[in-house]
């Protein structure tokens, strides 16, 4: 009796990894220098901040070589934080490209992208580079390893953060979160339209 | 009781028997169609804007989806692209290229194009149309059915499909990454397709 219940709870789990399916298409752009680590768990961390808090201030070096930090922004630009999981990754790969495409419409609402991940940056230069360049500044979280992700809560057990977008004001209060399943791009028509909601 | 044993019994074999079926139907779609071999049996969604329905020859009373042997063609070209992948980006002005030349040709009435927008929305595949300012008829693949269908292939992928009369499709050109010059490419289409131009000796 036990090993059928353990043989239908196995079915069952198979069942539901024939649903699992790829949430991207690879561009022939990465062809061969992916690491496709598979599914993983949609999100594990705890949420340490909210809507309407005070986005931590932090400073971190971008792949320029300059240091960045989120309150040089404050008074005058809103910002949207780009936490993706690691370089080199399927999904990763294809979700900043697609912001190269928007950066208008970022201007037209008065804002800037922050994108960071917690590799380090020699490895972030070569993957940006690998993509013909983005727009935004580029930052790495990689020492002290993913501090910043903490504190945004958005560091996962494995050491890479989340797949998260923070929107935050030109006051520095945070606007929008959506920390998203690891394995799925956002969609960027949600990311515009919370944009969008943002005051000028 | 029994009846709910015999059932808990015999599920655990249905779901492997599901799961094979399922892996076969996998298989069968684990490469894109090759050259020489017949198009898939696929829907494809209904293009909203008029000039889109006028573009493929299609009824404005088709419905929400379409099959490829409704297209007025003699060749639909595919392209599969992401808003989202760099490669599509810089290949977007040579299809646009593409576009232009099939006018300037004289076969906008023979040979079509669509573009397929992988793990795209609506809205995703609106602004690259938009943006790259692409006149034939993007559609939007947002859960990858269609990408599925056809070997989830890179990005972007081009496969060019001649219509019988009857409305079957033929796979006459299958690959990943750039057409190259447009005009060479349109060239060799043609001369696969086995369609004369006015003028050609």
């Amino acid at each position: 009796m036990k090993a059928r219940h353990h043989l239908f709870k196995m079915s069952i789990l198979l069942a539901a990894s024939l649903l699992a399916t790829a949430a991207f298409a690879a561009s022939e752009r990465f062809k061969g220098q992916i690491l496709d680590a598979g599914k993983v768990a949609p999100t594990s961390s705890q949420a340490r901040l909210k809507v309407g808090d005070k986005a931590p201030d932090f400073t971190l070096p971008s792949i320029k070589g300059e240091k960045v930090s989120l309150s040089q922004f404050e008074g005058k630009q809103n910002v949207v934080i780009s936490f993706v999981p690691a370089a080199f990754t399927p999904v990763c790969s294809e979700q900043w490209p697609g912001y190269n495409m928007v950066k208008d419409i970022f201007e037209a609402n008065h804002s800037i992208m922050l994108g960071i991940t917690t590799d380090n940056a020699p490895t972030l230069f070569a993957w940006t580079e690998q993509m013909g360049g983005v727009w935004f500044p580029v930052l790495s979280d990689f020492w002290p390893h993913g501090k910043v992700s903490d504190l945004y809560g958005v560091l996962r057990p494995e050491g890479t953060s989340e797949r998260a977008l923070f929107l935050i004001d030109k006051k520095g209060v945070i606007r929008y979160i959506d920390v998203h399943d690891i394995n799925q791009r956002p969609d960027l028509a949600v990311l515009v339209r919370e944009l969008e909601k943002l005051p000028r | 009781m029994n009846r709910k044993r015999r059932i808990l019994g015999i599920l655990p074999a249905l779901v492997f028997a599901a799961f094979f079926a399922f892996a076969a139907f996998c298989a069968a779609a684990e490469q894109p169609p090759q050259e020489g071999e017949s198009f898939p049996d696929l829907k494809f969604p209904t293009p909203k804007a008029s000039e889109h329905l006028a573009y493929l020859g299609l009824d404005s009373k088709v419905g929400p989806a379409f099959k490829l042997g409704q297209v007025k063609a003699s060749v639909v070209i595919f392209e599969v692209f992401s808003m989202y992948c760099p490669y599509c980006q810089n290949e977007a002005p040579s299809i646009n290229g593409l576009y232009s030349r099939i006018a300037e040709r004289g076969l906008e009435g023979k040979i079509k194009l669509i573009g397929l927008g992988a793990g795209n929305s609506p809205y995703e595949v609106d602004l690259f149309k938009g943006k790259y300012g692409v006149q034939f008829p993007l559609l939007s693949d947002s859960d990858l059915t269609l990408h599925t269908a056809l070997g989830k292939v890179r990005t972007p992928y081009f496969i060019a499909v001649s219509l019988t009369p009857e409305g079957k499709g033929l796979v006459i050109y299958s690959r990943v990454g750039t057409i190259g010059d447009p005009e060479q490419f349109l060239d060799l289409i043609t001369q696969k397709a086995g369609i004369r131009e006015k003028g050609a000796p």
